[in-house]
């Protein structure tokens, strides 16, 4: 079932990721799919996507960025935030071993899947990427649900120096069975997506766009003719590399 | 039995089907509108562009309120040079479909509906929908054009001397004699009407916050809900003038399009359905409405419309 109008839940427990990353757990639940994406509505501010890190309880990671964030991050336990959603087509968990890839706060959509994922006995193996180490966020969550975490940071201070495609390709080397699950920035996607057309690996990507209505009607959300919010926002490789 | 044909002219145009886009409904790019042809459409109109580029309303612009959509995007739009590439493209794309394409105008005051509708007549669309039924204009405390008849006449009439592409303006629900207003747009050269735009404005209420859900406050309510009321409204329109009616507002399924027609319709424009139905709305109606008319022995169209009509 789909909420359709904002409604209130009450900010059971925050969590600090990073200095600029909080995850906010609150007091209900929805039924949602990995992937899928709910609008945050706080009255007389904004109304702005963030995927699902869990549906029950209904959990998201806000990375303050702007002033819709800055204002999330106001909030305090017990405080309320509005929610309607669950929007779009999530990951298609797939029975083969999996490899995750996460970009900054693109590691929200993939706990949730691997969680699922973990729960259908497949095994999971995360490449995170970050700045730095304290900007990694939800190892905890990853590690809590089985999976085998390989960090990335482009100053070195833990796990590999550089980029998680870089370990992410080293992953599918050795998973040449592996299904890959992507969400981050659109150069770090783009990239995967090419080699899992090189590889012939099934890949599934979780893209962004400004989102207006989340309904699939304004248009805001276009993807050379696909719609993020309600065909997406995850996508194929080939949709990836066609749009 | 002969298979019904769904195919109508709109101004001499030929549409392989009576089903229509609504402006402001995914009409944001050219790939959304070679999209939505390709799901059926017999034309489709772009979202409304205006002369300078606009943010429109912070979210939530449109929100599913149960019986339909309510929305304050707030016109956003490109503006109309980037506008006229867009409409460029989208001609492209559209012709080998053999889809019309409608280009949906507004501006702020009767000379700048003259200077969009030459702007974006360069990128040769099939036809200019003038919407004069947006809040933002130059009539004193904020009136639609299409609130008053010597106003939305007074915009008809610089389009028409703007352009030589057919003229499509499109009408407010919002007045208390909507066949006055489609009367005088008629007379200053509108050579179609289309009715509705969105009606009210209405406003949703956060009963645990007890604040309006919309940024805007209120806005514009269109689907299901509305349906009785355009229905009306194309009745006293097409019984009001003699150019041809695009019927708008709350159809959602090949039954609703008949009753359209049968209101005096030429073509049924589509919106709100595209949110309950998705883009493949366009195609599922069109099989609906082929239904309906071979269970009732139509053959053509033209044989429903204005079937309510007395005379
Ligand atoms: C499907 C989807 C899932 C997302 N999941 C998360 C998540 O789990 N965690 C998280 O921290 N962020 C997520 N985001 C991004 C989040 O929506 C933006 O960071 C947020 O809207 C920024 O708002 P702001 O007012 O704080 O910043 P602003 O100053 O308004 O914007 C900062 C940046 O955020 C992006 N943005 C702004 N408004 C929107 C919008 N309406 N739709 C999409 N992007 C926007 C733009 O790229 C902009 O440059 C997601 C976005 C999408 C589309
Ligand atoms: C989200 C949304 C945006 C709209 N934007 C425009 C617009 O830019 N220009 C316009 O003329 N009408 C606009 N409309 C009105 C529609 O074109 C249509 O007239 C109205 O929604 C009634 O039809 P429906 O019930 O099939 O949706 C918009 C409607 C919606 C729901
Ligand atoms: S956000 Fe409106 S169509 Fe996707």
């Amino acid at each position: 079932m789909t909420i359709d109008l904002p409604t209130a839940f009450r900010i059971r427990h925050l969590r600090d990721e990073s200095p600029t990353v909080r995850t906010f757990i609150l007091d209900g639940a929805l039924h949602a799919e990995p992937g899928q994406f709910v609008m945050v509505w706080i009255p007389r501010v904004n109304e702005k996507p963030f995927s699902l890190v869990d549906d029950a309880p209904i959990t998201l990671t806000i990375a303050r960025v702007g002033p819709f964030t800055e204002a999330a991050h106001w909030l305090r336990e017990g405080d309320r935030l509005w929610v309607r959603g669950p929007y779009g087509r999530g990951f298609a968990p797939l029975p083969r071993p999996a490899v995750l890839v996460g970009g900054g706060y693109g590691a929200a959509p993939l706990a949730f899947l691997a969680r699922r994922l973990r729960a259908q006995g497949v095994e999971v193996s995360v490449a995170l990427g970050a700045k730095c180490a304290r900007d990694l966020v939800l190892v905890e969550r990853f590690q809590a649900a089985g999976c085998a975490v390989h960090p990335a940071t482009e100053d070195g201070s833990l796990g590999h120096r550089g980029l998680a495609t870089d370990v992410a390709a080293r992953l599918l080397d050795k998973h040449p069975d592996a299904a890959l699950y992507a969400c981050g920035p659109e150069a770090m996607l783009e990239r995967l997506a090419r080699l899992c057309r090189e590889w012939g690996t099934p890949g599934q990507f979780s893209m962004e766009r400004l989102m207006k209505c989340g309904l699939g009607v304004c248009g805001s959300c276009d993807y050379g003719g696909l719609l993020v919010c309600r065909d997406g926002p995850v996508f194929s490789a080939e949709q990836v590399l066609g749009a | 039995m002969t298979t019904p044909d769904l195919s109508v002219s709109l101004c001499g145009i030929f549409l392989r089907n009576p089903l229509v886009l609504a402006s402001g409904i995914l009409g944001t790019s050219a790939e959304l509108l070679e999209r939505v042809a390709r799901c059926g459409a017999g034309a489709v109109t772009s979202k409304s562009c205006g002369p300078t580029p606009r943010a429109g309303h912070p979210n939530p612009t449109v929100l599913a309120w149960g019986h339909g959509l309510i929305n304050a995007v707030g016109l956003s739009n490109p503006g109309a040079d980037e506008e006229a590439r867009i409409l460029r493209d989208a001609k492209a794309r559209l012709a080998p479909l053999g889809v019309p394409l409608i280009a949906s105008i507004f501006a702020e005051t009767v000379q700048g509906f003259g200077e969009v509708a030459r702007k974006v007549a360069e990128a040769a669309p099939d036809f200019i929908e003038v919407n004069i039924s947006c809040p933002n204009v130059e009539a004193e405390f904020g009136r639609p054009f299409a609130a008053d008849a010597r106003d939305a006449a007074a915009v008809t009439a610089v389009v028409r001397r703007a352009v030589s592409l057919p003229v499509i303006v499109k009408l407010s629900p919002n007045v208390p004699d909507i066949a006055a207003i489609a009367r005088a747009v008629e007379s200053e050269g509108a050579d179609a009407i289309s009715a509705i735009n969105t009606l009210g404005p209405g406003m949703v209420i956060d009963t645990d916050s007890g604040k309006p859900i919309l940024a805007n406050r209120t806005g514009g309510v269109s689907g299901p809900a509305i349906r009785p009321i355009a229905v009306r409204c194309v009745y006293d329109v097409s019984r009001a003038v003699r150019v041809p009616v695009i019927g708008i507002g709350g159809v959602a399924c090949g039954r609703d399009a008949a009753e359209m027609i049968m209101a005096g319709a030429t073509a049924v424009g589509i919106g709100t359905a595209v949110y309950d139905r998705g883009p493949e709305v366009f195609a599922a109606i069109a099989e609906e409405l082929l239904a309906f008319m071979a269970t009732h022995g139509y053959t053509a169209v033209s044989q429903m419309r204005g079937l309510a009509h007395d005379d």
